[in-house]
C-alpha cells in the first residue's frame, strides 16, 4: 500500500509515488530493437543476407555466356535483361536455407540467449513482465524477418540497377509493369516473404523457453524449418503439406503475376497467424509459470 | 508492532524430491539490515528466486513490503532493488548501455531521468570512469558493483543483495559495507545474503542462518549471541581442585571446548613451559548460575590458586558452527 510505506522514508515516499503512474512501457521495445541491431552478430547476418544478390549479380554479369533461358535458379535468366530481378532471384536462393538459418538464429535467442546470459532474472526483477517480455521478444524477432528480407531485396535492387540495364519489367503471366509498379511489387514480396517467416519465429520463441543454451535454440529451430521442407517435397505426405509452415514460402511469385493471385498470400498470411497463436500460446504457457534458475 | 519488509511462512520449494528451501518462517523488520547467512547449497539464492517470484514455492506463502508475492509483483518489484545469484549483462555493451537497457524494463522508471538516474548509480558505486567500456572487458569486481549499481537504479525501499562482495577485493568489500550502511540510513531495508560470517557481523542488525534447507536461527544480532553458552574459563595449577568447586556450583565442565578456543597466547606459555603445570580449566556457564566473583571466592576459599579467570559469551562464529556444522562438504 503506497500510504504505509511512505511513512518509512523520504526515498520510499518517491518511489511510492513512482508507482501511481506506469508508463505504456514502450521503452523496452525501443531498448530490444536498438540491442538487437546494433549488436554485430546481428549486422553481419544482415550482411551475409546483403551479399547474396550481389554474389549473383556480379556472378551472372562476369560470366561469358548470359545463363540461358530455364538454367539456375528461377529468374536467374532474366537478370541481364532488367536488374529489378536481382532481388527476386536472390530471394528464390535465400528462403531454403540463408533466410531461416539467421531468423532461426534471431528467433532461438531471444528468451534462451537472456537466460544464458542471465539477464533474464534482472528483466523480470525490474519487473518487465513475463507477457510482456515475450510480446517485446516477439516483436523484435519480427523486426528481424523484416530486416532480414529487406536487406535482400534492397541489395538486389541496388545491385541490379548498378550492373543491368533497368527497364519496364515483363511479369510472369506475360503482361509488363513499369518500373514504379515493381518496385510496389518488390515491397509486396518482402512482405509476403517477411509474414512467411512469422510461423518459424513463433517456433523459434517457443523453443527459446524451453533452455538457457541459446544454440541450442537456434539450431533446433533451424533444424525444424529444414524439416518442413523435406516434408513438404515428399509426395507421400500430400495431405500433411498445406500445415507445414515452409508449404507457401515460394509461393510469392504469385504477386508478380497481372493481376495479382492473392489466394497464396492469404493462405500464407492465414497459415503463419495459425503457427503464431499456437507457438505463441504454447511459449506463453511455458514462460508463465518457468522457475527462472538461471 | 514492526512491520515486516520480508515475511516468509512455511516457505517450500522442493526440486523432485529434494526440499531446496524447507518450510521456512522469515521476518525482516523494515528499516533493518538483514544478515541471510548460510554455507554454500543451504538454500539461501533459492530463497531469495522464490521470494522475488523467479521461481515458483511449492508451499507457504512470500508477503514483501507488506503485500502478497508474487500476486503483486508488479507492484512490489519496481520498489526493490536485487542482485541475485551474481551479476549478469550483456557483454557486448558499456556498462552505462547495459543499465540503461534494464531499466527500461521498468515500466515505473521514467524515462526522463533515466540517463541522470544511471549515471548517478554508476557514480555511486564507483564505476563512473568505466561507463562507456563494454562490460566483456570488466572485471569480476567491476560487474559485481554494476550489479549492485543496477540495484540502486531507482530509490528502493527494499534491497536484497545476494553474495554483494564475492569477487570484491578488501577496499571493494569495505565500499559495499559503508553503501549498505548508508542506504540502511536513508530507511531502506538490506537483505544481505552471505555465506562469510565476519561481514554480516560487520554490518547487519538482524541475522538468520540457514542450514540445509531450513532456517535453524533468526533474530537481532544481539540475541543471536545472547543465546550462545557463556564460559568460564580458569588459569590455575590445581585443576583438579578447581574442577570439583565448579561442578560442586553446577557448572558444566567441558574441556573440549575450552580447548578448541583457548587462547593462542595462553597455550604459547604452556608450551614454553614457564607455567608447568598450570592448567585451563574450562567449563559452560548456564543460565542461573553464580556471579563470576562468586566463582571466584568459591575457588579461593578451596585454595585454588587463580591465576587467571575470565568469563567469555560464545562468539557469533562459534554458534554459527553450531549451527551449520563445520567442514566443507556441501549440504545434501
Amino acid at each position: 500500500m503506497p500510504s504505509e510505506t511512505g511513512a518509512t522514508s523520504g526515498d520510499a515516499a518517491v518511489s511510492a509515488a513512482r508507482l501511481a503512474r506506469p508508463s505504456a512501457g514502450w521503452a523496452l521495445l525501443t531498448s530490444e530493437l536498438s540491442v538487437l541491431f546494433r549488436r554485430r552478430r546481428t549486422i553481419a547476418m544482415l550482411l551475409a543476407l546483403a551479399a547474396i544478390p550481389v554474389l549473383i549479380a556480379v556472378a551472372v554479369k562476369l560470366s561469358s555466356s548470359p545463363p540461358g533461358p530455364g538454367e539456375g535458379p528461377p529468374f536467374l535468366d532474366r537478370i541481364t535483361q532488367n536488374g529489378l530481378f536481382v532481388g527476386v532471384t536472390a530471394l528464390v536462393v535465400s528462403i531454403p536455407l540463408f533466410l531461416p538459418l539467421t531468423i532461426g538464429v534471431a528467433a532461438g535467442d531471444t528468451i534462451a540467449g537472456e537466460a544464458g546470459l542471465g539477464t533474464l532474472r534482472y528483466l523480470l526483477l525490474a519487473p518487465a513482465g513475463r507477457v510482456r517480455l515475450l510480446l517485446v521478444k516477439y516483436a523484435g524477432a519480427a523486426a528481424f524477418c523484416l530486416a532480414a528480407t529487406s536487406s535482400v531485396v534492397v541489395a538486389g535492387a541496388a545491385i541490379g540497377v548498378a550492373l543491368f540495364p533497368v527497364g519496364p519489367v515483363p511479369l510472369l503471366s506475360g503482361d509488363t509493369i513499369t518500373v514504379g509498379e515493381s518496385v510496389v511489387r518488390s515491397l509486396l514480396v518482402a512482405g509476403y516473404v517477411t509474414i512467411s517467416m512469422l510461423g518459424l519465429s513463433a517456433v523459434g520463441l517457443f523453443i527459446s523457453t524451453l533452455t538457457e543454451v541459446p544454440v541450442g535454440a537456434m539450431a533446433a529451430t533451424i533444424v525444424l524449418s529444414v524439416v518442413s521442407q523435406v516434408l513438404d517435397s515428399l509426395n507421400q505426405l500430400a495431405w500433411l503439406h498445406p500445415w507445414l509452415f515452409s508449404h507457401y514460402w515460394l509461393d510469392f511469385t504469385d504477386l508478380l503475376r497481372e493481376p495479382i493471385l492473392w489466394t497464396s498470400f492469404a493462405d500464407n498470411a492465414l497459415l503463419q497467424a495459425g503457427y503464431i497463436a499456437f507457438f505463441g500460446a504454447l511459449a506463453y504457457g511455458r514462460f508463465v509459470t518457468k522457475d527462472v534458475l538461471s | 508492532m514492526t512491520e515486516l519488509a520480508i515475511e516468509t511462512r512455511g516457505l517450500t520449494k522442493r526440486f523432485g524430491r529434494q526440499a531446496a528451501v524447507d518450510g521456512i518462517d522469515l521476518a525482516v523488520p523494515r528499516g533493518a539490515v538483514y544478515g541471510f547467512l548460510g554455507p554454500n547449497g543451504s538454500g539461501k539464492t533459492t530463497t531469495i528466486r522464490v521470494m522475488l517470484g523467479l521461481a515458483a514455492a511449492t508451499s507457504g506463502e512470500v508477503s514483501i513490503l507488506g503485500e502478497e508475492m508474487p500476486r503483486h509483483l508488479r507492484d512490489v518489484l519496481p520498489r526493490v532493488g536485487a542482485l541475485v545469484e551474481g551479476p549478469a549483462f550483456y557483454p557486448y555493451l558499456s556498462g552505462a548501455a547495459n543499465l540503461h537497457r534494464l531499466d527500461t524494463a521498468d515500466r515505473h522508471a521514467p524515462s526522463s531521468t533515466r540517463s541522470t538516474r544511471v549515471a548517478r548509480a554508476l557514480e555511486r558505486v564507483g564505476l563512473s570512469h568505466a561507463a562507456g567500456k563494454r562490460v566483456r572487458a570488466y572485471s569480476l569486481g567491476m560487474k559485481q558493483r554494476l550489479g549492485i549499481a543496477n540495484a540502486l537504479l531507482s530509490p528502493r525501499e527494499l534491497l536484497v543483495l545476494d553474495e554483494p562482495t564475492n569477487g570484491l577485493d578488501p577496499q571493494g568489500t569495505r565500499e559495499v559495507r559503508a553503501l549498505v550502511r548508508s542506504l540502511a540510513a536513508e530507511g531502506t531495508t538490506v537483505f544481505v545474503s552471505s555465506h562469510l560470517l565476519a561481514e554480516v557481523e560487520q554490518m547487519c542488525t538482524h541475522a538468520g542462518v540457514m542450514s540445509a534447507g531450513s532456517l535453524v536461527a533468526q533474530g537481532g544480532l544481539d540475541d543471536l549471541r545472547r543465546v550462545g553458552r557463556a564460559y568460564v574459563r580458569l588459569r590455575t595449577p590445581d585443576a583438579d581442585a578447581a574442577r570439583a568447586v565448579l561442578a560442586s556450583l553446577r557448572l558444566d565442565l567441558d574441556d573440549a571446548v575450552g580447548a578448541q578456543a583457548e587462547p593462542a597466547e595462553h597455550r604459547q606459555s604452556t608450551a614454553q613451559g614457564a607455567d608447568a603445570g598450570e592448567e585451563v580449566v574450562s567449563a559452560v556457564l548456564p543460565l542461573g548460575s553464580p556471579a563470576p566473583e562468586a566463582i571466584v571466592a568459591a575457588l579461593v576459599r578451596a585454595e585454588v590458586r587463580v591465576r587467571g579467570f575470565a568469563v567469555e559469551g560464545a562468539s557469533l562464529e562459534e554458534r554459527f558452527v553450531a549451527l551449520t556444522g563445520e567442514g566443507f562438504d556441501i549440504a545434501q
